[in-house]
């Protein structure tokens, strides 16, 4: 049972991430862009970031930056939601600081399997 | 085949045993399928509508909707129609094809419920009553009493359309005349 | 929630998703595209590319990755923007819709549409452009062994990123039994020891029945962060024998979507988090106010009346908040119905061969849901007619010394309680003569009205007008401008049209903002008790008997700063009993329908209120003159009147027309 922060753009995905986190058993806080993200971050320290890239206002990368310069966060899980066109992406990610990286689409068991192997 | 299917069901309706609540118009006693009654209310004030036939007392609120009075006995003409305390509201359900109407359709009296197979009713003879004879379903005896059946759904969902008709006549007339 | 609720709230996700790439798309200038414009439409092609492989609906998924490419080279600035390319994106967003209703209805898919077009899409992006195609054709064939070594050394900085070596060697485990050592060669000595950076290094021995690629999974994150060689242990010979697997790549489960019984789509509404927060600020600051009121419950004693009246100032205050913030959910903006305006306009004048640049504003103003979708098809038909028959072409257009392109703009804002749509062209105008010519033949007028020039534009509006020289495919089906004015009556409002031949038109609906609720000015005449809503209200005034005039036929006219204005008694145009006799001892409310003044006569106001508005259809049908009905406090019935429907019966019966006008 952790405390997870999910942000996306996409209320669907939002929904779809918060409901099998949930499922699991899993606390989770949902977030529509980086400055929310940002917010919600900073009022709780979460155990676990899931965030898209793809967002108006603050995009997932400088989501990451700023998280990683948070104190609270500099060893918190951070995986960023990609697609395979956005290879690129990834590795942008990985430079700002994320731990990883989910690929969309991607099925409820895959959510899980990658959220308990960075959660153990 | 759908045609099929409801008019199937209606030939089962039509021999099935239905009661009736029967009331008083004048000297003449009427029935309505139980069924289509929600609820008798007392008589009281209502709000007018403009224009409508004097047989159309108005409106009241039920319990948060608007539902219109019909006087019966004015609606067929009758003489003396009071308003004392017997007079009472039938609160029914009316259909036509697509829609579901309650109206309030005001008596002289309500009197007695009775059991009564459709199929023993005579067919309406043409008996120079005031009462048309398409708002009838047929008659029936009981007790050597004759007893109208009338056909409510019928007689609503004529006042409905009827009236849009004849006000768009009546405009087509004024459109004429200009 | 379940899983159904999330499926269906994609879908809808995805067809606003397609609005706007639709909505963008038709504005998409050629050339080199904005960053900002182009990132919506992206985001919105990429949820539904990246939903859809997750939510079961695999083949849009698939169909929108092509187009998901296009944007991307779109964005990066590999390519520019050109009406060709709009246009076959534009057909890729019908083509997406169509799949999402077809999966949403269950049937089958326009195979040969989706095909054609997807070969569209490659092509195109076969023609220039880098494809990152080759990632697909490199699969590997990975070697597969049972033995396997692991030299992995983290970088110092490994640690940072909340990678933890320990899982990734834990995860090894899991797909068969490791020996691993660790390397403790670069720890420094203590002192210098930084607990965020990783010193350790490890060999690793794996027995598992895995190929290379599985194994530099367990490592993906991290590859760029560490040194990592993975070496089978086995010999060549054995792995020879060995059949190749194919890969199956996961496919997300169609169950999703299969268990989702019919469409069975319950309407819902979307509402902003705004409003939600501002409802719960006032059922807060209700609960002061019971928690105030019910000290008096356990103590009598304690009442007084100055606390007992502020108590219930502020419930009343509290519950008229309340209630409008409800009914501020079903408010939605305009947007909604004009944002499918850019693409028909498009097509239309495609079709037509005329020029057109439309002009929205106004498109935040917000309205009742219930309005909102009720106003569709008289917008609809009147942004057909304004192209079809009020703008040019562009030959025309030249001749006339106009610019060719014409400008038709929907514009839309609140004025005094009710919402003001407006649909302007600067086209043709209307031709006053022939409308007047025409409604002489048709018998709607007669020869001796005098009619101005605004009256007679009104006319088009009349059952059975139609002017047009040729019934056409667009706009001529029938149904004129009668079915718009009857539609926009039905919800309570009216339309009027202002036109300059030769100039352009401009069509003005005005609508109730809400079918719930209106603040109303009750009236009596006799007994009867009448709501006029406020919003139709000019003025009401003490009738000074000077300013009365009768004309012929003995209809009278009112005078009121020197204009005059038909006087129409209530209660003869509803056949009722008024207590005044004499003109002077009533009131005058003075109304606006379609833009000209009446005055209504009535004995007497009484209070404004907000009142609840209930349909007389529903249990009846349609009264001329009124629009509904409402309960008041004591529980009687009184009618909402339409002052549009008054105005036109008295129109009709006294044939007033040629004086309407000061």
């Amino acid at each position: 049972m952790a405390n997870i922060l999910a942000v996306d753009d996409s209320p669907s995905m939002r929904k779809m991430v918060s409901f099998t986190l949930k499922e699991a058993g899993h606390h989770v806080i949902t977030a529509e862009n980086g400055e929310q993200g940002l917010a919600a971050a900073r009022a709780e320290t979460a155990d676990l970031v899931l965030t898209d890239i793809n967002m108006p206002t603050m995009d997932g990368i400088s989501l990451v930056k700023a998280l990683r310069d948070l104190p609270n966060y500099a060893h918190v899980p951070i995986l960023v939601l990609t697609t395979e066109s956005g290879a690129n992406k990834k590795m942008e990610g990985k430079h700002v600081g994320a731990t990883g990286w989910l690929v969309k689409p991607f099925n409820p068991e895959k959510l899980l399997e990658v959220v308990s192997k960075v959660l153990d | 085949m759908f045609d099929d299917f409801t008019h199937d069901l209606n030939t089962f309706a039509d021999h099935a045993e239905n009661q009736f609540l029967t009331f008083m118009l004048g000297s003449e006693e009427f029935g309505i399928d139980i069924l289509q009654i929600q609820e008798i209310k007392g008589w009281g004030s209502v709000t007018k509508i403009p224009n409508m036939p004097d047989y159309i007392l108005g409106v009241i609120n039920l319990r948060g909707t608007i539902v219109p009075i019909m006087d019966l006995r004015k609606r067929f003409k009758l003489q003396n129609a009071e308003y004392n305390a017997t007079t009472v509201i039938i609160v029914c359900k009316a259909k036509d094809e697509n829609h579901e109407r309650t109206v309030g359709m005001v008596v002289d009296a309500v009197s007695e419920v009775y059991d009564m197979n459709e199929k023993s009713m005579q067919a309406t003879p043409d008996f120079g009553s005031n009462i048309d004879a398409d708002f009838i379903k047929g008659l029936a005896n009981i007790d050597d009493k004759m007893i109208i059946l009338m056909n409510v759904d019928k007689l609503i969902s004529h006042e409905v359309k009827d009236h849009l008709e004849e006000v768009k006549k009546l405009s087509d007339e004024l459109e004429s005349e200009n | 929630m379940d899983l159904k609720d999330v499926v269906d709230s994609f879908y809808a996700e995805s067809l606003e998703g397609l609005d706007l790439m639709e909505n963008v798309l038709l504005t998409l200038p050629p050339g080199p595209v904005e960053s900002e414009v182009i990132n919506k439409i992206f985001r919105a092609a990429h949820s539904i590319k990246g939903g859809g492989g997750i939510f079961g609906f695999a083949e849009i998924s698939d169909f929108m990755h092509g187009v998901e490419t296009v944007l991307d080279q779109l964005r990066n600035g590999q390519r520019e923007a050109s009406n060709e390319l709009s246009e076959l994106l534009l057909e890729t967003v019908d083509c997406v819709r169509h799949m999402f209703k077809a999966a949403r209805d269950k049937k089958p898919v326009q195979q040969d549409r989706v095909t054609s077009l997807r070969q569209q899409v490659d092509m195109i992006l076969h023609q220039s452009a880098p494809e990152t195609s080759k990632l697909k054709t490199e699969l590997m064939v990975n070697p597969k062994s049972s033995d396997w070594h692991i030299s992995f050394k983290p970088h110092p900085g490994m640690l940072a990123k909340a990678n933890d070596p320990l899982r990734m060697i834990r995860h090894l485990a899991e797909l068969g039994s490791i020996r691993s050592q660790a390397c403790l060669d670069e720890l420094p000595p203590f002192a210098e020891l930084d607990p965020t950076e990783c010193y350790l290094a490890w060999e690793i021995e794996l027995t598992a029945d895995v190929r290379e690629d599985e194994i530099e999974e367990v490592f993906s994150w991290v590859l760029d962060e560490c040194d990592l060689i993975i070496k089978p242990l086995d010999s060549p010979a054995k792995q020879a024998g060995k059949s190749a697997r194919i890969e199956l790549k996961p496919v997300p489960s169609g169950d999703t979507l299969q268990s989702t019984d019919g469409p069975a789509a319950s309407e819902s509404i979307r509402v902003s988090i705004d409003k939600i927060d501002n409802l719960i600020n006032l059922v807060g600051e209700l609960v002061i106010t019971q928690s105030m009121l019910s000290r008096f419950d356990n103590d009598i004693s304690a009442l007084d009346l100055e606390t007992l009246r502020n108590g219930l100032s502020q419930l009343i205050r509290n519950t008229r908040d309340l209630q409008e913030s409800v009914l501020q959910i079903r408010m939605l903006p305009i947007r909604f119905c004009f944002n499918r305006f850019p693409r028909l306009v498009h097509d239309i004048s495609l079709k037509l061969n005329k020029k057109v640049n439309l002009k929205l504003s106004g498109e935040d103003t917000e309205l009742d849901k219930t309005v909102l979708e009720c106003i569709n098809n008289p917008l609809l038909h009147l942004v057909r007619n304004a192209l079809d028959h009020g703008l040019e072409t562009p030959e025309q257009r030249r001749r006339a010394n106009k610019p060719e392109t014409g400008t038709l703009e929907l514009k839309a804002y609140h004025e005094s309680g009710s919402i003001l749509i407006e649909v302007i062209d600067d086209g043709n105008g209307l031709n006053t003569d022939k409308i007047r010519k025409r409604a002489l033949e048709r018998g709607i007028i007669a020869a001796e009205d005098n009619l101005g020039e605004h009256q007679i534009n009104q006319l088009i509006f009349q059952a059975g007008f139609t002017t047009a020289e040729k019934i056409s495919d667009l706009s001529g089906r029938g149904v004129g401008m009668d079915v718009v004015k009857r539609d926009i009556n039905d919800l309570g409002g009216d339309v009027w049209l202002e036109s300059e031949f030769g100039v352009g038109t401009k069509v003005s609906i005005r609508l109730p903002l809400t079918l719930a609720i209106l603040d109303g000015q009750l009236l009596r005449v006799g007994s009867e008790i009448y709501v006029m809503p406020l919003s139709t209200i000019i003025e009401t005034l003490q009738i000074n008997s000077d300013h009365i005039n009768t004309l012929p036929g003995n209809s009278q006219v009112y005078r009121l700063r020197n204009k005059y204005i038909p006087i129409i008694r209530l209660d003869e145009a509803f056949n009722t009993n008024a207590e005044a006799t004499k003109l002077e001892d009533g009131l005058l409310v003075i109304v606006d329908s379609e833009r000209q003044h009446y005055g209504i006569w009535v004995d007497e106001l009484l209070d404004q209120q907000q009142v609840v508005i209930k349909s007389l259809v529903s249990n009846f049908k349609q009264v001329c003159g009124v629009s509904g009905a409402t309960i008041l406090g004591d529980g009687t019935v009184a009618l909402i009147l339409d002052a549009t429907g008054i105005v036109s019966a008295f129109t009709k019966r006294h044939n007033v027309s040629g004086m309407a006008v000061a």
